[in-house]
């Protein structure tokens, strides 16, 4: 249950080309402006409901997505699920325009934030019930197995996520039945406003898949590629189908748990201290100098951008609303 | 050009608050995460970030100023080497960018037409062709020849539960498909409904066409949060991307001498949830036909069983292909002196009671719902527009309705 963490140890960072590396910044890039967007739009009221920010969390997202077969691997996650959308590449407009609940949004405006799907993508949601996901994950993973198509499923949850007890009944039924899942825990350190202290009897949660016998990995959710790494072990396991395995990947959010979130539970230091010092882009921005590329090349991206979200929030705040009758539709598929 | 900060909503519900304090002066310089102010709120004060690079021009509402409205321009950003153009200290933010409505939204108080779309025409029972051959079934044989016809049919149809493959079933009904389709498509889980069925969930998601038996419905409010969260709505919040064609089903309702945690009756639970189809047939040729169609259905479907139906014999049509509508009651007994609506056993109780009706007199209508979610009020009234009288029997519960001419009337079940 150790073998691929002491597989990984032996080369913990991936390396990459500096067009891949250039790729991932961008992504991480992407997400971090958006979501400061979504932030501003959340506070002047276009967007209501939940919004849950992803800002801090970026590489983790993009790190395993990048290790991904495209149209052949399931994704599937919570409600803090902005991130995961924007690592496949889709269009920011859609994304901002499902927050401020348009028709033109990727949910047709009658998800929201919480519940963005892209079946187009394989991408499964964007669920607002803690831990449902996992369980809905091993069924995404049963139905790769059982159609043979060389697939897997990857299913985040959080640390809070990771006490539910559907998660354990799913981790013994993935090792059972050895389903091609890859259980990803987002251990940002709290669940909420309850640190993984206060809530948590153990907080290693990559021991956690230890009574069903599913190897762990403990991977620095802060360095993209780190975390590339990471999913290359991993992924290789259970493409080879050896059943599942629970990565935990520790990170950190600079927001709230949501935006009505008054984060009193830390400290401003605390967080201050994980942005100066294991900000994922500044660390893959680094990477990028030693790799030799220009600074001016880099602010140029920031620039290009910062003008795409410009542009999804000027779409999202002009493009207009489902019709009424949007109310009636989708509850059924058939009609009887 | 120079960023106007507006005061932002820290709540969905917040229409204004206190500018507290502000962190910042004018000419600090601030950049993406500085905290620029304290917000307070009646229920928290929370801090104001910057997301932007820039100078802080100008600081229009002053700390400690209450009742700042959402949406207030409350300072200014100038950006690199610009300068300041102060607004007007107060002022809302502009037109075009506080409303989230469009030009569509109506103006007048009139009310909009809400278009619903057109219900479907009222399906009806196929026709049984003459000279078609009639065996005797029990409900349990029906019910496993379902699974297994559907199964041949289409290879993206499986069953899971427990001891559903090597122990034939709790109680039988699967008897037999382990050894015809095999072990990847008999499964058997252990004893974890919230997981089997959110697994059973997500394989429908995934495209295949799970049915999940649970041993009982009781055991079901395990996984219940699956059949109403997961199934029922995800199709409907991702504007119709998720589709869960996954069939729950299982014995529901009143065994013998079981005790309470083993005898409740789920069907008004899981009637009242939009997006779920809730099927309760009573005679073996409504459960062959109705989950069929259940297997066929893209919705998800709850088809609630009765133990104590399971061994009575009904004859069935024998025909390649007989599927039943959804949504669609059956008059099981005709009748003009009062109509008994029911479903599942209480069918069999409604039809000895119009028999006990009939020796005083009395002719009664039976209504076999057959589906509880569509209800299929079209029958139920034309019924009662027959007789005048109504009475139904929810299992062992009787409700009475009144008809648009004579009193109630209440007949015991």
């Amino acid at each position: 249950m150790r073998s691929l963490q002491e597989r990984f140890e032996q080369d913990r960072r991936f390396k990459p080309d500096t067009e891949l590396l250039q790729h991932l910044y961008e992504q991480m890039l992407l997400i971090r402006r958006f979501e400061e967007k979504a932030g501003q739009l959340y506070g002047l009221g276009l967007i209501g409901g939940f919004c849950h920010l992803y800002i801090g969390q970026e590489a983790v997202a993009v790190g395993l997505q990048s290790a991904l077969q495209e149209g052949k691997d399931s994704v599937i996650t919570g409600y803090r699920d902005h991130g995961h959308m924007l690592a496949y590449g889709i269009d920011p407009k859609i994304i901002m325009a499902e927050l401020t609940g348009r028709a033109a949004g990727i949910s047709r405006g009658k998800g929201g934030s919480m519940h963005m799907f892209s079946t187009e993508h394989a991408f499964y949601g964007g669920h607002g019930i803690v831990g449902a996901q996992v369980s809905l994950g091993g069924g995404l993973a049963f139905a790769h197995k059982y159609r043979q198509d060389g697939g897997l499923c990857l299913a985040y949850f959080g640390d809070g996520a990771a006490n539910q007890g559907q998660v354990y009944e799913t981790m013994n039924m993935a090792a059972l039945w050895k389903l091609p899942i890859v259980f990803v825990v987002e251990n940002n350190q709290y669940a909420m406003g309850t640190s993984v202290k206060r809530s948590s009897a153990e907080t290693e949660f990559h021991r956690r898949g230890t009574a069903f016998r599913i190897p762990g990995m403990d991977v620095n959710g802060m360095d993209v590629l780190e975390v590339r790494q990471s999913a290359e072990v991993a992924f290789a396991h259970v493409r080879e189908g050896n059943g599942p395995v629970l990565m935990e990947l520790n990170t950190y959010r600079y927001r709230g748990h949501s935006m009505s979130d008054p984060a009193k539970y830390r400290t401003r230091e605390e967080v201050q201290g994980v942005r100066d010092t294991s900000d994922p882009i500044e660390g893959a921005k680094a990477d990028l100098l030693k790799m030799g590329v220009d600074e001016d090349e880099l602010k140029d991206i920031d620039k290009r951008i910062k003008a795409q979200v410009a542009e999804a929030a000027e779409f999202a705040e002009n493009s207009p609303l489902p019709a009424e009758s949007e109310l009636y539709t989708d509850v059924l598929v058939g009609s009887y | 050009m120079p960023i106007e900060l507006k005061m932002p909503a820290l709540s969905p519900t917040m229409e204004e608050g206190t500018l507290a304090k502000w962190l910042v002066k004018e000419g600090d310089a601030v950049s993406s995460g500085t905290v620029l102010a304290e917000i307070e709120t009646d229920k928290a004060t929370m801090e104001f970030e910057s997301i932007d690079e820039g100078t802080v021009g100008k600081i229009l509402v002053p700390e400690g100023s209450e009742g700042v409205k959402v949406g207030t321009v409350i300072a200014v950003l100038a950006g690199e080497g610009e300068d300041v153009i102060p607004a007007k200290a107060g002022t809302s933010s502009s037109e075009n960018e506080s409303s989230g409505k469009t030009d569509e939204a109506p103006a007048s108080a009139g009310v909009t037409e809400v278009v619903k779309p057109a219900p479907a025409a009222p399906a009806t029972d196929p026709a049984i062709p003459a000279g078609t051959n009639i065996v005797k079934l029990t409900v349990r044989e029906a019910l496993r020849d379902a699974m297994a016809e559907e199964m041949r049919r289409d290879e993206r149809v499986f069953v899971m539960g427990e001891e559903v493959a090597e122990y034939q079933g709790a109680y039988k009904v699967t008897q037999g498909l382990l050894e015809e389709f095999g072990p990847g498509r008999v499964v058997d889980t252990p004893i974890t409904e919230y997981g089997f069925a959110g697994i059973g969930t997500g394989a429908a998601m995934g495209g295949l066409r799970p049915v999940v038996e649970f041993m009982t419905f009781n055991f079901a409010m395990q996984a219940i949060e699956h059949i109403v969260n997961s199934a029922a709505k995800t199709n409907y919040m991702s504007g119709g991307q998720m589709r869960c064609p996954v069939v729950f089903r299982g014995p529901n309702g009143a065994a013998s001498r079981v005790g309470a945690q083993h005898s409740q009756n789920y069907g008004p639970w899981y009637a009242s949830v939009p997006g779920l189809i809730v099927i309760a047939p009573y005679d073996a040729s409504d459960a062959k036909g109705l989950l069929k169609a259940a297997i066929r259905s893209e919705d998800p479907v709850v088809f609630l069983e009765n133990e104590l139906v399971y061994g009575r014999t009904f004859e069935v049509a024998q025909l390649d292909d007989h599927v039943l509508p959804i949504g669609k009651a059956r008059i099981v007994r005709e009748g003009s002196d009062v109509t008994i609506v029911a479903y599942s056993i209480a069918v069999g109780l409604a039809l000895d009671a119009a028999e006990t009706l009939a020796g005083e007199g009395i002719e009664a209508e039976v209504v076999d719902l057959r589906t509880l979610r569509p209800l299929d009020k079209d029958t139920i009234l034309a019924s009662l527009a027959k007789t005048n009288y109504m009475s139904g029997g929810q299992m062992r519960c009787p409700v009475v309705f009144r008809g648009p001419n004579g009193a109630a009337s209440r007949v015991g079940a």
